[in-house]
C-alpha cells in the first residue's frame, strides 16, 4: 500500500535512486548486471562500477548493441539493466527492443532517463517526446514511470524480480517526494494522490504530477474539487481506476511529459472509448511540435503544460459535462 | 554424433540440402540461395565443430549457434533435422500456421534454435552478450554466428565488432557467408564492405579466409579456434550462393525461389546424383 508524505521533502534525483537500488539489489543477487552506453554519471553507472566492476559493462556509444547485448546476456540467465537517455533507449534501440528483447522473450530491463522536457537545455535532439508511444505497442512490455525515489526503488526491485522486458522512465531531476519510502506499489495500479469530485486529473512523472497537484490547488480556489491520480504504470494501465474515476467525476484531463499522441492521453482515451465511458476529456502534454532548447520550467510554458494550462483544461472539460 | 570424416560431413551437407528442398516443396517457395550458400558451414557446426546434444539441447555448457541472417533459416532447420533434433515430418510444415519452423528462426518454437533472428544486424550483438556472460559465469562454451555479407551493411554489426574486440571475446566465432550477392545484385555494387577481413582485423579480430563450401577447409577453421587468445575469431567464408543446384549457383534471382515443377525435379535429381556419388 502507498503512503503519501505529509510534508514537503526534497527528493533525490530519480537516476540516483535507480543506481542506489540497483547496487543494493546486486549485493543480494549475483545475476544482476548493469550495462550502459557511455552516459557515465548522468545515470550514475560508475557508482555501480565501483562496487561491481566485473558486472558493469560500458559498451561505448553503441545503443543498438546495448539492447541486443543485454538480450544475449539475459538469454543465458543473467538479469541485465541497461540504461541510457530515453531518446536513445526508445528511438535508437527500437528494433532491438522489439526483436532481440521482447519478441525473443528475453529478460531485459531498459531504463531511459531525462524524458520529454526534462532534458531541457539539450534541445530537440534530446527530448524523448515519443518514447512511450514507441514502447507501448510492444507486446508484453511493462512501462513504468516512477514519480519519486520511493516509487523508483520499488520499480527497480519489481523489475528485477519479474521476468520480462521493462521500460522504466526516469526524469532527470528530483523534485518533491510523494511517497513514504516503505510504500508498496503494484504493477497496473494507479495511485490517488488527491481525492476530488468534479474532475479527474491523470498524470505521469514527477514534473507533471507536481503541476497537476498545483492545478488542483488553483481549482480548489475556484471551488472545484479535483481528483489527482499518479498513473505510475503506463502499461499495463489501470483501466479499472480510470473508468471508476471517470464515472465519479464525469470529466478527465490527462497530463504527461510526452507527446499527446501515443502516450498517457492516448492510453486513457483508449480505455474510455472501449468502456463506453463518454466523458469530456482533454490531453495536456507536448503538442505536435519538436522539442526546443530551454529550461524545463520555460518549456512547460512553451508547450502549455503549466498548472494554469491544466486548470484551464479542467474548467473546459467540466463545462463540457452534459 | 560429431565426426571429422570429411566425406561423411559432405554427405550430411547434401542430405541437409535435400531437407531444404523438402521445405520449399511444402511451402511452394523459400530462400534457396542463402540456405544453400551456408549449409556446408552449418553442417560442420552441428556435426563437427560444436558441442551440442540433440537429446539434451539445453545442456548448460553447450556451444551456441546463432543464425544472424535469419532468412537462411532453412539451412539450420535442415541440419537440425538431419542431426535428430526433431522429426523430419516437421519439415513439411514450413510456412504453415503454428509451424515450429517459421521463415525466420524462433527460439521458443523449436529445440536447438538459440535466438529470434530475422531483423539483420542483431545476431552478432546477441552473440556478444552470450559470450560476455560466458566469460563471467566461467562456462567453457563458445558462441558461433553466421551473418551474410550483405548484412554487414547494418551498422550495429560494427558496434559489435568493436565491442567483441574491446572485451577480448575469444569465445566468439563469426562466419561471414561471403557469397557476394544480395537481393538487389552483387554486394560490391549494392554496398561494399570490402575487404571484410581487413575491417574486422582492424578492430582487433583474428581472421581467416576459407572456401566456405569446401568441407575440409571449414573443418580446419573450426579446429583452429581460438585463433589467438584474447581475440574474437572471424572466418570469411567465400561461398557460392545457391551452391548445390546448377541453375541457382551465383544467380541473384535464386535468393528467393518459387520453383516450377520442372526446376524442383531437376534440383532433386542433381542432389540425388551427388549423394549417390558420395555414398559409393
Amino acid at each position: 500500500m502507498i503512503k503519501l508524505v505529509k510534508e514537503k521533502i526534497k527528493d533525490i534525483e530519480l537516476t540516483k535512486a535507480y543506481s542506489e537500488q540497483l547496487i543494493a539489489l546486486a549485493k543480494e543477487n549475483a545475476m544482476i548486471v548493469d550495462l550502459e552506453a557511455d552516459v557515465g554519471n548522468c545515470i550514475f553507472g560508475p557508482e555501480f562500477q565501483k562496487v561491481f566492476p566485473e558486472r558493469y559493462l560500458d559498451l561505448g556509444i553503441c545503443e543498438q548493441s546495448l539492447s541486443s547485448i543485454s538480450a544475449g546476456i539475459s538469454a543465458v540467465g543473467m538479469i541485465p539493466f541497461c540504461h541510457t537517455f530515453a531518446v536513445f533507449a526508445s528511438r535508437r534501440m527500437c528494433d532491438q527492443n522489439y526483436i532481440s528483447c521482447a519478441y525473443a522473450k528475453n529478460n531485459v530491463k531498459i531504463v531511459g532517463s531525462a524524458p520529454g522536457i526534462s532534458s531541457g537545455e539539450n534541445g530537440g535532439t534530446h527530448h524523448a517526446n515519443e518514447d512511450i508511444a514507441l514502447m507501448r505497442p510492444i507486446t508484453d512490455i511493462t512501462i513504468m514511470e516512477p514519480a519519486d525515489s520511493a516509487a523508483m526503488r520499488w520499480a527497480v526491485r519489481k523489475a528485477a524480480a519479474t521476468f520480462g522486458v521493462f521500460y522504466i522512465r526516469a526524469e532527470r531531476y528530483g523534485q518533491e517526494k510523494l511517497y513514504e519510502d516503505d510504500s508498496e506499489f503494484e504493477i497496473g495500479k494507479a495511485n490517488v494522490l488527491r481525492e476530488g469530485n468534479d474532475v479527474t486529473i491523470i498524470a505521469e512523472g514527477n514534473l507533471m504530477i507536481k503541476a497537476s497537484l498545483d492545478a488542483a490547488e488553483i481549482l480548489a480556489g475556484k471551488g472545484v474539487s479535483a481528483c489527482v491520480i499518479d498513473i505510475f504504470t503506463i502499461k499495463p494501465i489501470d483501466a479499472e481506476m480510470i473508468v471508476k474515476s471517470a464515472k465519479e467525476t464525469g470529466a478527465i484531463v490527462t497530463v504527461e511529459n510526452h507527446s499527446i499522441t501515443g502516450g498517457l492521453g492516448s492510453a486513457v482515451a483508449e480505455v474510455l472509448c472501449e468502456s463506453f465511458c463518454g466523458v469530456p476529456m482533454k490531453r495536456i502534454g507536448i503538442p505536435n511540435r519538436f522539442g526546443e532548447v530551454a529550461q524545463p520550467e520555460e518549456l512547460q510554458k512553451v508547450m502549455h503544460m503549466t498548472p494554469e494550462d491544466i486548470t484551464e483544461a479542467a474548467m473546459s472539460v467540466i463545462a463540457g459535462k452534459k | 554424433m560429431r565426426t571429422g570424416d570429411i566425406k561423411e560431413l559432405e554427405i550430411l551437407a547434401q542430405k541437409s540440402r535435400r531437407n531444404v528442398l523438402r521445405m520449399i516443396r511444402a511451402n511452394g517457395s523459400g530462400h534457396l540461395g542463402p540456405a544453400y550458400s551456408c549449409i556446408d558451414i552449418v553442417t560442420a557446426l552441428y556435426f563437427h565443430g560444436m558441442d551440442v546434444d540433440p537429446k539434451n539441447p539445453e545442456k548448460a555448457d553447450r556451444d551456441i549457434f546463432l543464425l544472424s541472417a535469419g532468412h537462411k533459416g532453412m539451412a539450420q532447420y535442415a541440419v537440425l533435422a538431419e542431426a535428430g533434433f526433431f522429426d523430419k515430418s516437421i519439415l513439411d510444415t514450413f510456412g504453415q500456421f503454428k509451424s515450429p519452423i517459421p521463415g525466420h528462426p524462433d527460439m521458443h518454437k523449436l529445440a536447438g534454435i538459440e535466438a529470434n533472428t530475422g531483423s539483420l544486424g542483431h545476431g552478432l550483438n546477441l552473440a556478444c552478450g552470450i559470450a560476455l556472460a560466458r566469460k563471467q559465469d566461467g562456462l567453457k562454451s563458445r558462441v558461433f554466428v553466421i551473418t551474410g555479407d550483405g548484412e554487414l551493411a547494418e551498422g550495429s554489426n560494427w558496434e559489435a565488432a568493436a565491442i567483441a574486440a574491446h572485451y577480448g571475446l575469444d569465445n566468439l566465432v563469426l562466419f561471414v557467408d561471403h557469397n557476394g550477392l544480395q537481393i538487389s545484385g552483387q554486394t560490391k555494387d549494392v554496398m561494399s564492405f570490402e575487404p571484410v577481413a581487413d575491417h574486422f582485423g582492424g578492430f582487433g579480430w583474428k581472421t581467416k579466409e576459407i572456401v566456405g563450401n569446401d568441407m575440409k577447409e571449414i573443418v580446419s577453421a573450426f579446429d583452429a579456434v581460438p585463433f589467438e587468445k584474447g581475440k574474437p575469431n572471424l572466418v570469411v567464408a567465400n561461398t557460392v550462393k545457391g551452391k548445390g543446384f546448377s541453375k541457382a549457383e551465383n544467380q541473384v534471382d535464386y535468393h528467393y525461389w518459387k520453383p516450377s515443377t520442372e526446376d524442383m525435379a531437376l534440383a532433386e535429381k542433381e542432389l540425388a546424383a551427388k549423394i549417390a556419388e558420395l555414398e559409393k
